[in-house]
């Protein structure tokens, strides 16, 4: 099938930018560096080093959200260090005022050697990190529900059901109603829920597009459900987030999200071109290969998902007409 | 004959591994000649292999942990550099089957034979001495526990030079363990020296609870404990716990490597989840076994060196007691993204962030120690302070991956690779440091120089912000972890940034090393005759520095907490003690001899080799056995050679 695959982007992540990413912020500054430096000394610098990385973050990922799943979810990540922030930043600013102050070279300080224990102290040591933990045990419980990988995403458009397919090593997206698949390749409408049953038929994978939220594992033999949703149209980076072996580093695929009649134009195109994805066209896809450049079929064996968990399942390899079996194992339910 | 060994098992075409070898081997060569010149085999036979004093088998393990951190570093160095230069079209210098190994040694390697190692290491010399007694419970078990690790640490090095490592990563995850997916030799050097380091880890484990348990100075109550031993109690008790957890898993999976059987494999109704459940219910147990004794370092060294006692003794037992308990509850936020439903992942989110709170309690104690102290700036005082801010942020960073849906996004992210370096870095190799440079003098009878130290702990401190406040960056800006390759060049100014880091902190080993040079060099002047550099508070600052064999010739009587600070205050003791003869355990080759035949099972068992199998593993049942027919294992120190000893010792100190 690889003769048929169109070739690949010279540089595959450059493709995927979109127009929100700011790269004027990236550099860190020398200039500023230097000033630091010589007017803080140790410290100033040590604090200096610690920041710049954090200035030059550019917006991708998790800091760039597509959809409402990564939005919420940074919104989470944020709340969450705020609430923590607030015990963090004083006592990390107390370790070192007391560890200053109390040096043995300072006539001015007051101590008390004697003192090691009082009990209003113990009780702020205590209630203080519960508190913390009760209202991060709320967000947490909210958060968990909220955002379940299975909740069906809350849109009146129906879902775009998509499986997902993880290989050695290489994604494989089949679109069961649009009877079209495609290859390190993930084309998707904008604003309609996007519903992913996922397996692998090899090791354990981790599907994951930072822009559009929350990862899942692909385990052979099981299936796991997602859901996300993309707002904008535009193309995002998508990834193994598990080590699957030699080909991992270049097992990433491209989302392309595009208006709702883009999608459909690109269907009605896919279908009329592509090679058919059929028990041979398959067995030559799941051999191993690497840095695997976007492919389409233009057809679909039917239940290829379900006979690819099931031959996972039994190991053994069977015709994909044959008698399927009952339900598909969940996988963690 | 050598089952699947043979020379293609020896990397001819790779010049890395056997240039690194070929090195290894040289410096091995010569400090057995020099051993051998200088006529210092009879000594170290003596005095080291076979001892079974709980002072040298500590010293023994903290060697072998730092002579394992530097193996661990060079590949981390080798991995930092690799990401910066293998970006775009480059793929730098490390192909993925090579670079895989690294990074799976780099990760097995730091837990099981540098923090391991280094944490066991500082209970082994200091819990007896706290506890004012003479040894452990099972002095020999105890050096058969250390051959055992040394053995492991053995096996995963061979894998250098013949054969290869796993390519699975640190946890070793089926299927990509199984043979199917691995069917090299890789996985099984993993396996097995794991298993056989785990054995004597477990021992440890026995022995520790054990002693702590049954064997305290008298009017040792628990709650006259120093903290120090709490911790230890705590961690030993999570070993015996957790470990056989991680050799049954292993188990399974050998199972499955060697016999065909499916309890991890994708068909045959095999369940890959059912390992990762397994490991993580060892794995997450096992970073409190680590950082708990590192906290008892802080505990120590705050105490001392701010002139106070622990603030709130009554807390700190309560978390780290709290700490122990939970740990156990929390393995699944390793994999919220396994696809359970919301009730589980919100429940065991909930329960990793309690944790925070008994640990919280720790970090304000130790910031309510310092109030109104008179805090002398030494270097574990430093490191102790280094963590305290480090920690917070680590443990910050730490509850956040413990939010289910942010761990969706940053589950196995570089911002969860900076995490945990955070807390272990930050947390258990400070506290390692911290404890090596407190003891020290204890431990050697001279102190270790401040110079050197500081400037080793400003290194790390800066390296360590350098080379990880970017993964942080990193994770959120979307980059996974166990890339070999980087396809984004716009992450490369942070990776070099990193790699720096990793250079700083080079320098900083560079300058622990020289410190332990120049302190050797000047040891005369550091000499300390009194016992008690730092004027301590808990019992192994009221015998001598070294300790003689018996510890204590006349068991300390305890009174309250910080026993040796209630005995200086009321002033040395009336009467003259009376010494009485005292019964130390004889020297014992049994470790040594069952260790070897352990590397050889070991080795066999990896290359199929069964006739050695079979050899090795007799030989290694006699060894216990014969030991286990003798009936001679102790020798008496008469009362006269006692009172000598401590004339000698109070002599010393007069003088001081």
């Amino acid at each position: 099938m690889k003769q048929d695959f169109v070739p690949r982007a010279k540089n595959w992540w450059s493709g995927a930018t979109g127009p929100q990413r700011r790269n004027e912020r990236s550099r860190p500054s020398g200039a500023t560096r230097g000033r630091t430096t010589r007017r803080w000394g140790g410290i100033g610098w040590l604090v200096g080093c610690a920041a710049l990385p954090l200035a030059s973050c550019q917006r991708a990922g998790l800091l760039d959200p597509q959809g409402p799943v990564a939005a919420a979810e940074r919104l989470l990540l944020i709340n969450s260090t705020a609430i923590m922030l607030v015990v963090v930043i004083p006592v990390i600013v107390a370790t070192l005022g007391f560890a200053w102050w109390y040096r043995s070279s300072n006539p001015h300080a007051l101590r008390r050697p004697d003192v090691d224990y009082e009990g209003r102290i113990e009780f702020v040591t205590w209630s203080v990190p519960a508190l913390i933990v009760i209202l991060l045990g709320g967000v947490i419980w909210i958060g968990s529900h909220q955002l379940d990988p299975r909740a069906p995403m809350p849109a009146t458009a129906p879902p775009l059901e998509v499986d997902v397919v993880a290989l050695d090593w290489k994604w494989l997206f089949i679109y069961p109603d649009q009877n079209v698949a495609t290859v390190n390749e993930l084309v998707v409408p904008t604003g309609r829920p996007l519903q992913f049953r996922l397996t692998s038929a090899t090791v354990m994978n981790s599907f994951f597009i930072p822009q559009l939220g929350s990862q899942i594992y692909t385990m052979g033999g099981m299936v796991t459900h997602l859901n996300l949703l993309a707002d904008a149209p535009g193309e995002y980076p998508g990834l193994s987030a598990m080590f699957s072996g030699d080909g991992f580093s270049d097992m990433h695929f491209i989302v392309k999200a595009m208006a709702s009649q883009d999608f459909d134009g690109w269907v009605a195109q896919a279908r009329g071109s592509g090679p058919a994805l059929d028990d041979t066209g398959y067995a030559a896809l799941a051999r191993p290969s690497q840095d695997v450049a976007p492919a389409t079929y233009g057809s679909v064996a039917p239940r290829l998902f379900e006979h690819i968990v099931d031959e996972t399942a039994s190991g053994q390899k069977k015709p994909s007409g044959a008698a399927l079996p009952s339900p598909l194992q969940e996988a963690g339910g | 004959m050598l089952g699947r060994l043979d020379w293609s098992a020896i990397p001819f075409n790779e010049p890395l591994p056997l240039i690194t070898g070929a090195v290894v081997a040289v410096i091995i060569l010569a400090i057995l000649a020099l051993v051998t010149l200088k006529g210092w085999w009879p000594d170290l036979w003596r005095e080291w292999l076979t001892s079974v004093d709980h002072k040298r088998i500590g010293v023994m393990y903290m060697t072998l942990g730092l002579v394992m951190l530097l193996r661990g570093f060079s590949d981390a160095i080798m991995m930092r550099t690799q990401q910066a230069i293998a970006v775009g079209d480059a793929q730098g210098y490390l192909p993925p089957g090579h670079y895989d190994q690294v990074f799976s040694a780099h990760g097995t390697i730091m837990i099981f034979f540098v923090a391991m190692p280094l944490v066991i290491g500082l209970m082994n010399f200091v819990v007896p001495l706290q506890l004012g007694v003479r040894d452990v419970a099972f002095p020999v078990l105890n050096s058969v526990s250390f051959w055992l690790t040394a053995s492991g640490a053995l096996l995963v090095n061979l894998s250098l030079v013949i054969g290869n490592f796993a390519r699975t990563g640190w946890w070793n995850y089926p299927p990509l363990s199984e043979l199917t997916f691995s069917p090299d030799v890789g996985v099984d050097y993993y396996l097995w020296s794991l298993q056989i380091s785990g054995i004597g880890t477990l021992l440890t484990g026995v022995n520790f609870v054990t002693t702590i348990l049954k064997l305290r100075a008298p009017g040792m109550t628990y709650f006259r404990m120093p903290v120090f031993c709490w911790t230890a109690l705590c961690a030993n008790m999570l070993i015996v716990a957790a470990f056989p957890v991680l050799t049954s898993a292993f188990a399974m999976l050998l199972l499955d490597r060697y016999l065909g059987m499916h309890f991890f494999t994708n068909d045959f109704g095999g369940n890959q989840m059912m390992y990762v459940n397994l490991f993580w219910a060892w794995g997450h147990p096992e970073v409190y076994i680590l950082i708990l004794p590192a906290f008892g370092v802080y505990s120590e060294v705050i105490a001392t060196f701010s002139g106070k006692g622990l603030f709130s003794y009554r807390s700190m037992v309560l978390a780290t007691l709290g700490i122990c308990v939970l740990s156990f509850m929390v393995w699944l936020h390793h994999f919220f993204t396994m696809g359970a439903g919301a009730d589980v992942n919100a429940f065991f989110g909930i329960m990793s962030s309690i944790i925070a709170v008994p640990t919280g309690v720790k970090i304000f104690n130790w910031l309510f120690t310092m109030y109104r102290g008179r805090i002398v700036f030494t270097t574990p005082v430093l490191w102790s302070v280094g963590f305290m801010v480090t920690f917070v942020i680590g443990g910050m960073t730490g509850v956040l991956l413990a939010v289910p849906p942010v761990d969706f996004q940053l589950h196995n992210s570089a911002f969860l690779v900076a995490h945990f370096h955070n807390v272990i870095i930050g947390g258990v190799v400070f506290g390692a440091f911290a404890g090596y440079q407190y003891w020290f003098p204890k431990v050697f009878g001279f102190t270790l120089d401040e110079r050197w130290g500081k400037a080793g702990f400003w290194c790390w401190l800066v390296g360590f912000y350098l080379a990880f406040v970017p993964l942080y960056a990193l994770g959120l800006m979307g980059m996974t972890r166990r890339l070999q390759h980087i396809s984004d060049p716009s992450w490369q100014p942070l990776l070099l940034v990193a790699e720096a880091g990793a250079v700083v902190i080079f320098f900083g080993i560079l300058c622990q090393i020289m410190q332990l040079y120049v302190s050797i060099r000047t040891r005369e002047q550091r000499r300390d005759l009194t016992g008690d550099p730092w004027n301590g508070r808990t019992l192994e600052w009221a015998t001598s520095s070294p300790p003689p064999a018996y510890n204590f010739a006349v068991l300390p009587k305890v009174e309250t907490i910080d026993a040796f600070w209630e005995m200086k205050r009321r002033g040395p003791a009336a009467a003259a003690p009376r010494y009485e003869p005292i019964e130390v355990p004889r020297n014992s080759a049994t470790g040594f001899v069952a260790a070897f035949f352990a590397v050889m099972t070991g080795f066999a068992l990896i290359w199929h080799i069964w006739w050695v199998v079979i050899l090795g593993f007799l030989a290694a049942a006699i060894t216990i056995m014969v030991f286990g027919w003798s009936d001679h294992r102790e020798r008496e120190i008469p009362a006269g050679e006692i009172a000598r000893m401590e004339q000698a010792r109070i002599g010393a100190r007069g003088a001081a």
